[in-house]
């Protein structure tokens, strides 16, 4: 309909500040919404107005309240104040039913599919046709393929929704909210689990989707997404709105002023800019730097993973001493299964792991810890904290041997560890003894990453190290990363973000399939060049 | 003629279970565990026999033993689905109320700890093997109970969201599924078709004796988890766990085996299952989760 680049009717003369753009009726309008989780202030007096047929960013660090806003406006949280009016009627407090039927469909970032079920039972689900109570079948594979080729989100509709690809399940999320007749989509993180050419695709399907008369509100903190395909940008802090511009008059710089509320160095976060300082970086001191033998290394290694026999299919490599080796890859092609096997939480095949000049490939993790194994787990929760446990307590598990003797805890020290370690890495609230439940995703990162970095150690597996983490957390982190590495340490970094891995490795490797089907030092790495590798497009040069 | 003989006690054997399993099924399809179906099959047994007594009718114990089914279920549901309280405890507690309330009931209404008077069952009673099996009407609803629940679970709109809402309770309201709902539905049918069984075993011995199901609908849990949550084929580990009971029973009188070892076979076979010797043994991935 509209020519992509041109601005929206109703979004001239938008002035920062919430609530600017009035005149047509907007399809979106929330005013002054508060919503609060127990201690927690998720929004507080958030507004967002978004004109019909546009596609809007909603942008904020890591909880800042932009998920929250989107669920109080898809009826998933009733909100404790503010007004909500679609297309100008009055909806607030309304359920996810009426949301769906009044055209609001939200595209979660976890996906809400259920792997068991076809793609076309995945579509329908609540709204089969049926006759008395027969689910008619033919019928919906039928609706669901018309509606694909359509809609040009090709999906096998037949297919259970186990065996897609992750970038395939999105467009089954996105059929879902177009089945139901969506007239407005939301898209909360789209672009977390999809590699580059995955990501390009969905900007095209949006686009397509916008053209047909869809307004589209995309949740993000990845600026680039945002100049790349949105037309009015809502900025999110701390749960309210602090900022409302046009993507054609700002720059990634002036929405990151926004975001965090002062300047930032976007070097941390955007490669490029960054890329001169580590060519000259590694040219200069490559020699000094690292040691000839590998701190860790892998020779051969196979790895069982739960649904496939080689997770990891022969993977070999070494990383050196003051280095950080970067594997890029999307998520699921055996990263996971690679450090949990490196770490001793999950056994090898066959293979050989090697830490520190000692194989270490039948040892325990207890036994690969004191031989200099430092562990950060891509799920802190899951892995990487005990939340109920204290700040203090969490800040030596895995080392509580050494904090104690004969079987008893000495609470002294590890009072006083957790005092040292709060200080050093700056984690807040400075109480030892809070439960870690208690403190913010960031923080609770930082606690993890305390304890890991803290220890004595010769090699450290970061898997995700900066997920869920704030722009102050992530720059800290990374920082925190960098010295380890200039202080002789061998990291194996792992990170669904490309960004991350490019801005801090040495040497890249991408993953595909089980396989590295990529190795290049930094400076011949981009990713444009990443890319093809992490989709399989291509699989040459591994070394 | 032995062969049909032993058949023609399979089957008397396999219908309690088929009705509790295909109850186990459903529920646990939808999310919820089944460990009362045993509470659900004692009340359905006394409820059939107060019910057959006092209406003279073997239709009116049925109809009495179902409503005790759906009573029991309903405790079930509230105390999973609205208080969210642990699946299994409230499963146990139900298997206990059961007991204990069914022997209350006999006491007070036939002033016995032991069993109830002789009520009517279905079917010629002087007629004897088969041909009696044939003349009991819940027998037939027994062998077609597997496959009918095998059209609603796959074939139905509700199966579709039974299915749904077992595997990812989320997703399924995200797209306006009333969660609970399916699986209030779910487990009161459950608690009915296990009472059914429950009813069928007290018409067919035309008494109610205390605690009789004997641990009837663990085997038929045994059973479903046996059958990988897939109707037709917990109705087939039904079939089977009958078939090695009737044969424990043959043995006996032989003296071959000692009876301990044929009545362990479910539980072995069960164990063996789980343990993924027969393929893996995928549970509905919401199974036992409470939360939402």
């Amino acid at each position: 309909m509209k020519a992509s680049g041109a601005a929206p009717e109703g979004a001239h003369g938008a002035t920062p500040g919430a609530g600017g753009a009035s005149s047509p009726v907007p399809a979106v309008r929330m005013t002054g919404v508060d919503k609060r989780f127990g201690a927690v202030q998720a929004n507080r007096g958030a507004a967002i107005s978004v004109a019909s047929g546009e596609i809007h960013a909603l942008v904020g660090e890591n909880g800042a309240g932009k998920s929250t806003l989107m669920k109080v406006l898809s009826g998933m949280l009733v909100p404790d104040a503010g007004t909500i009016a679609v297309g100008g009627r009055d909806v607030t407090g309304w359920t996810t039913a009426q949301a769906i039927a009044a055209g609001v469909g939200m595209v979660h970032q976890h996906f809400m599919l259920i792997p068991t079920l076809t793609v076309a039972e995945n579509v329908v689900l609540g709204r089969e046709p049926a006759s008395v109570g027969t689910f008619d079948r033919a019928r919906a594979l039928h609706d669901v393929d018309e509606l694909s080729k359509q809609s040009g989100l090709i999906v096998p509709a037949d297919r259970l929704v186990a065996d897609l690809s992750v970038g395939e399940a999105q467009r089954v999320e996105i059929l879902k909210t177009l089945y139901r007749g969506a007239r407005i989509l939301l898209l909360d993180e789209p672009t977390a689990v999809l590699s580059p050419p995955e990501v390009t695709e969905l900007w095209g399907v949006l686009r397509r989707v916008r053209d047909a008369g869809t307004t589209i509100i995309l949740i993000t903190h990845k600026l680039d997404e945002v100049m790349a395909v949105t037309e009015q940008i809502t900025v999110m802090r701390q749960g309210m709105t602090v900022a409302r511009m046009a993507t054609r008059e700002t720059t990634p710089e002036g929405i990151a002023h926004a975001m965090v509320g002062r300047e930032v160095d976007l070097a941390v976060r955007g490669a490029r800019v960054r890329s001169e300082e580590e060519a000259r970086d590694e040219g200069g001191e490559e020699g000094v730097r690292g040691e000839e033998r590998g701190a860790l290394s892998v020779q051969n290694l196979v790895v069982r993973g739960a649904r496939v026999e080689r997770a990891v299919n022969d993977v070999s490599f070494t990383v050196r001493a003051g280095e950080i080796l970067g594997i890029a890859g999307v998520e699921g092609n055996g990263q996971t299964e690679l450090l949990e096997a490196i770490a001793g939480l999950r056994r090898a095949t066959s293979g050989e792991i090697v830490l520190g000049g000692k194989v270490v490939t039948n040892e325990s993790v207890r036994a690969r810890g004191d031989a200099g194994l430092s562990h950060i787990p891509e799920d802190r929760h899951q892995r990487g904290l005990v939340l109920e446990y204290s700040v203090a307590d969490n800040l030596i598990l895995g080392q509580q041997h050494r904090f104690s003797s004969r079987g008893a805890m000495d609470r002294h020290a590890v009072a006083s560890n957790g005092a040292t370690q709060i200080a050093a890495f700056d984690i807040r609230p400075t109480d030892p003894a809070l439960a870690v439940r208690t403190l913010s995703g960031g923080n609770q990162q930082k606690v993890v990453i305390a304890r890991e970095l803290s220890r004595d150690f010769i090699a450290l597996l970061a898997a995700q190290p900066t997920r869920g983490v704030d722009v102050g957390a992530i720059e800290f982190i990374h920082d925190a990363l960098r010295k380890a590495r200039d202080a002789g340490k061998a990291i194996l970094l792992v990170s669904a973000e490309l960004r991350e891995v490019l801005s801090l490795s040495d040497r890249i490797a991408v993953m595909y399939g089980g396989r590295i089907v990529a190795m290049m030092p930094r400076a011949e790495a981009s990713e444009e060049i990443l890319g093809p590798y992490m989709t399989g497009a291509r699989k040459s040069t591994a070394a | 003629m032995t062969l049909l003989l032993f058949l023609a006690q399979t089957i008397r054997i396999a219908v309690p279970y088929l009705f509790a399993a295909a109850g186990g099924a459903l529920a646990e399809r939808a999310g919820i565990v089944s460990l009362s179906l045993e509470g659900y099959m004692l009340g359905g047994a006394f409820g059939a026999a107060i019910g057959a007594y006092y209406g003279e009718s073997a239709w009116i114990g049925v109809m009495a033993g179902v409503a005790v089914g759906f009573v029991l279920a309903g405790m079930h549901a509230v105390g999973t689905i609205r208080f969210k309280a642990d699946q299994i405890v409230t499963g146990i507690a139900i298997n206990l109320f059961a007991v204990g309330i069914t022997r209350f009931l006999l006491q007070l209404a036939f002033d016995s700890s032991s069993n109830s008077p002789r009520v009517v069952g279905f079917g010629a009673d002087n007629v004897g093997g088969a041909l009696a099996l044939a003349s009991n009407p819940l027998v037939w609803v027994g062998v077609v109970v597997m496959p009918a629940l095998a059209f609603v679970v796959y074939r139905t709109t509700f199966g579709l969201r039974v299915r749904a809402v077992g595997e990812h309770p989320d997703a399924a309201a995200s797209v306006g599924v009333p969660v609970n709902r399916v699986r209030y539905a779910a487990v009161l049918g459950s608690g009915m078709l296990a009472a059914l069984g429950g009813a069928y075993l007290a018409l067919d011995q035309h008494q109610f004796t205390d605690s009789m199901t004997a641990g009837r609908g663990f085997i038929a849990l045994a059973a479903v988890i046996f059958g990988r949550w897939d109707p037709a084929r917990a109705g087939l580990a039904c079939l089977l766990f009958a078939g090695a009971e009737t044969l424990q029973i043959r043995l006996q009188a032989a003296q071959l085996v000692p009876s301990q070892f044929v009545a362990m076979i479910p539980y072995v076979l069960t164990i063996v299952a789980v343990a993924g010797v027969v393929g893996r043994s995928v549970p509905p991935s919401a199974l036992g989760r409470t939360s939402e």
